[in-house]
C-alpha cells in the first residue's frame, strides 16, 4: 500500500510526535509498503530518505506557548504537490487540530484519510471557538486513532466521533544491542533507574532508600542514575555521605546513550509509585533484555505479566525493594530467567504489531471510500517559491 | 505689625491655592490616564475584532487562521496575562503576514485589500494608544514622585497607574512606525 505521511512538528526537534511518526514509519516499511512522510524541517537538516521536507516550521505562540510550526499559502500548496505526486492509497495526518502541516492536508486532500490524535488538549475552549475554521478539513477524516485513552476522551467531549485507541509502540530492535559505559557494571553489581528525577511518582526516593539497605550489605554495588533534575546536588544529598560516590548520575542522557544506560546495569529498577499508564521506560528495559525489580502499580503487572517477566515488590516500599533486587544480585539464573521472560513479553508492544493495528485501520478506511486514492483537487495556490 | 500680617496671610493664601493646583493637576493626570487606558481597551478590542474577522474570512489557509483564532481567543480573559496575550496575538499577525509572498497570494480575491488594510490600521491604532497611554502614565508617575505630593498625599487614594508593555510591531524590527509592509 502506498501511504502518505504528515506530522505537524520540525523534524530536527526531538518530540514524542516526531518519535511515533518515525517509528511507525519505519515498521510500515519493513513491512512492505511504501511510505512517504512530509514534515517541517530545517533546509540543512538531513531527512531520512523517506522524508520530505516542507520548509522550515516557523516558530509562533500557540496555546500560550512557542510551537514551531508550518502554515500559510507556501505549505498549503507544498503538501498539496507532494499529495499530487504521491499518490497515495491512504493519507494519514497526524494532531490535525494542530495549525500545521496535518490540518492543511486535511483541508486540500480527498479520498480516505486516517488521523492519531496524540496529546490530551486541557484547554478546549480554544477548539470550540476555532472549530468552525477547521471543520471543513476534520469532517474529511474517514477513520480516528487515539494513542491513548486519555487523548481519546478529549476527542470524545471536544470534537465529537469516536477513534479506536492503538497505544505507542517500542521499537525493541533499538534497544536489543549496545555497549556498556565505559567501567559498568563493575564487580560489585549496578542497579539502573531512568526518568526524571524530581517527580515524586517516579518513585526515586523510594530507590535511594532502599539502596542505604542494599549498599550498607554489599560494598561494592552502585547507583547508576539518567534523567534530568531541576537540583541534582540536591539528590546527592538525600544519600547518605559514605554511599555519596558509589552514587552517579548522568543528567539527561539521548536517546544512544540511554541504550548503553540499560546495558551498564546488572539490575533495573522501576520504583514509580503511581501515575503511569503504560510504562514506556520499563518496556524499553524489558527490550533490552536487563532483569527488572519493579513496583506493583496497575502498569506494571500488566506489562511484566504479573512478576512473570520482571521482579515486583510493593509500591512505596524501600524495605520490600531492598529485598527484591538483593535477591536478583545474587542469582545469576534467576537473572537470565527473567531476562529471556522480559524478551518475549516485550515483543507485544513492538512496533510492528503496532503497524499491523493501524494498517488493519488503513484497511477499513479504503474499503469504505468510493474513491481510489488520496488526490488534492483544486491548485489555486499554484505559484510555488 | 499689619504688613507682617498681611504678608502672613498672603503667604498663607497663596501656598494654599498652589498646594490646591497642584492636587488638581494630579488629580487631571489620573483623570487622563483613565481615559487613555480605555482608548487603548478600546483599539486592543478592536484589533482583535479585525484579526479575528481576518481568520474566519476563508481568505487565509485554515492553518494560518487557526493561529489567528487561537491568539484572539486567549486576549479574550484566560489565564495568561493581558500583556502576554496581546503580545502573542501580534506574534501571530506578524508571522502570517510576513510569509514571504503573503500579499501577492491574496491579490484579487474579494475583500482582501479592505480586510488586510483594516488589520494595519487597527494595529497601528494599538501602537499609537499604547505610546499616548505610556506617556500619561510617565507624567502621573512623575508628578506623583515630587517631595511636596509625596509629604501631603495629594494623590489621595489613586494608585500608581502602570505601564502598558507589549510586543505591538507588526514588522520584525523594533522600529517605531509599525506600518512598513
Amino acid at each position: 500500500m502506498k501511504i502518505g505521511i504528515t506530522c505537524p512538528y520540525s523534524w530536527d526537534v526531538p518530540g514524542g510526535v516526531q518519535q511515533h511518526i518515525r517509528d511507525l514509519a519505519e515498521a510500515l516499511i519493513d513491512q512492505g509498503h511504501e511510505v512517504s512522510v512530509i514534515s517541517p524541517a530545517d533546509d540543512d537538516t538531513p531527512l531520512p530518505r523517506y522524508v520530505v521536507g516542507a520548509g522550515r516550521a516557523v516558530p509562533v505562540p500557540y496555546n500560550g506557548s512557542v510551537a514551531r510550526l508550518s502554515f500559510g499559502f507556501l505549505s498549503v500548496s507544498r503538501v498539496r504537490r507532494w499529495i499530487k505526486e504521491g499518490g497515495f492509497d491512504v493519507l494519514h495526518v497526524h494532531e490535525p487540530e494542530i495549525p500545521s502541516l496535518s490540518l492543511l492536508a486535511c483541508w486540500v486532500a480527498s479520498g480516505p484519510i486516517v488521523a492519531t490524535v496524540h496529546t490530551a488538549i486541557p484547554r478546549s475552549r480554544i477548539l470550540l471557538v476555532t472549530y468552525p475554521v477547521v471543520r471543513t478539513g476534520m469532517e474529511k477524516i474517514n477513520g480516528r486513532i487515539a494513542v491513548s485513552e486519555a487523548a481519546r476522551t478529549t476527542l470524545v467531549e471536544h470534537i465529537g466521533g469516536d477513534a479506536v485507541v492503538i497505544p505507542n509502540g517500542v521499537a525493541t530492535r533499538r534497544y536489543r544491542k549496545a555497549d556498556p559505559l565505559p567501567g559498568w557494571p563493575g564487580p560489585g553489581g549496578a542497579i539502573g533507574f531512568l526518568g526524571r528525577l524530581d517527580e515524586p511518582r517516579k518513585g526515586l526516593s523510594v530507590l535511594l532508600k532502599a539502596f542505604e539497605i542494599l549498599g550498607a550489605a554489599r560494598p561494592g554495588l552502585r547507583l547508576l542514575i539518567a534523567g534530568p533534575a531541576a537540583d541534582a546536588e540536591e539528590v546527592l544529598h538525600r544519600v547518605p555521605a559514605r554511599l555519596r560516590d558509589r552514587v552517579v548520575l548522568l543528567g539527561q542522557v539521548s536517546e544512544e546513550d540511554k541504550v548503553r544506560v540499560l546495558h551498564s546495569v546488572g539490575v533495573f529498577c522501576s520504583p514509580n509509585t503511581g501515575g503511569e499508564s503504560f510504562g514506556i521506560v520499563t518496556a524499553e528495559a524489558m527490550a533490552a533484555g536487563v532483569p527488572i525489580v519493579a513496583s506493583d502499580i496497575d502498569a506494571f503487572q500488566q506489562v511484566l505479566r504479573g512478576g512473570e517477566a520482571g521482579e515486583l515488590f510493593a509500591a512505596g516500599d524501600p524495605a520490600d525493594l531492598a529485598r527484591a533486587a538483593g535477591r536478583l544480585l545474587d542469582d545469576a539464573s534467576r537473572r537470565a530467567e527473567l531476562s529471556a521472560a522480559a524478551l518475549a513479553a516485550v515483543a507485544d508492544y513492538d512496533w510492528s504489531l503496532v503497524a499491523r493495528a493501524v494498517f488493519s485501520v488503513y484497511e477499513t478506511v479504503v474499503l469504505g471510500s468510493t474513491q481510489p486514492s488520496v488526490t488534492a483537487p483544486g491548485g489555486d495556490f499554484a505559484q510555488d517559491g | 505689625m499689619i504688613t507682617d500680617i498681611v504678608i502672613v496671610v498672603a503667604l498663607a493664601l497663596f501656598t494654599g491655592v498652589y498646594v490646591s493646583w497642584r492636587a488638581g493637576r494630579i488629580d487631571r493626570l489620573h483623570a487622563r490616564v483613565e481615559m487613555a487606558r480605555t482608548a487603548l481597551d478600546v483599539t486592543l478590542l478592536r484589533r482583535s475584532s479585525v484579526a479575528l474577522e481576518l481568520a474566519t474570512s476563508g481568505l487565509l489557509d485554515p492553518a494560518t487562521s487557526l493561529l489567528l483564532a487561537a491568539a484572539v481567543h486567549g486576549t479574550r480573559g484566560g489565564d495568561r496575562p493581558r500583556d502576554l496575550a496581546e503580545s502573542d496575538l501580534t506574534r501571530a499577525l506578524r508571522a502570517a503576514f510576513s510569509q514571504p509572498g503573503f500579499r501577492s497570494s491574496l491579490i484579487g480575491k474579494e475583500g482582501a485589500d479592505e480586510l488586510l488594510a483594516e488589520v494595519e490600521s487597527a494595529a497601528h491604532q494599538v501602537f499609537l494608544a499604547r505610546k499616548f497611554y505610556n506617556d500619561m502614565v510617565a507624567a502621573t508617575r512623575e508628578a506623583r514622585r515630587r517631595p511636596l505630593a509625596r509629604v501631603l498625599r495629594l494623590s489621595g487614594k489613586a494608585k500608581a497607574p502602570e505601564f502598558f508593555e507589549m510586543d505591538d510591531s507588526l514588522v520584525a524590527e523594533k522600529s517605531g512606525v509599525a506600518l512598513g509592509l
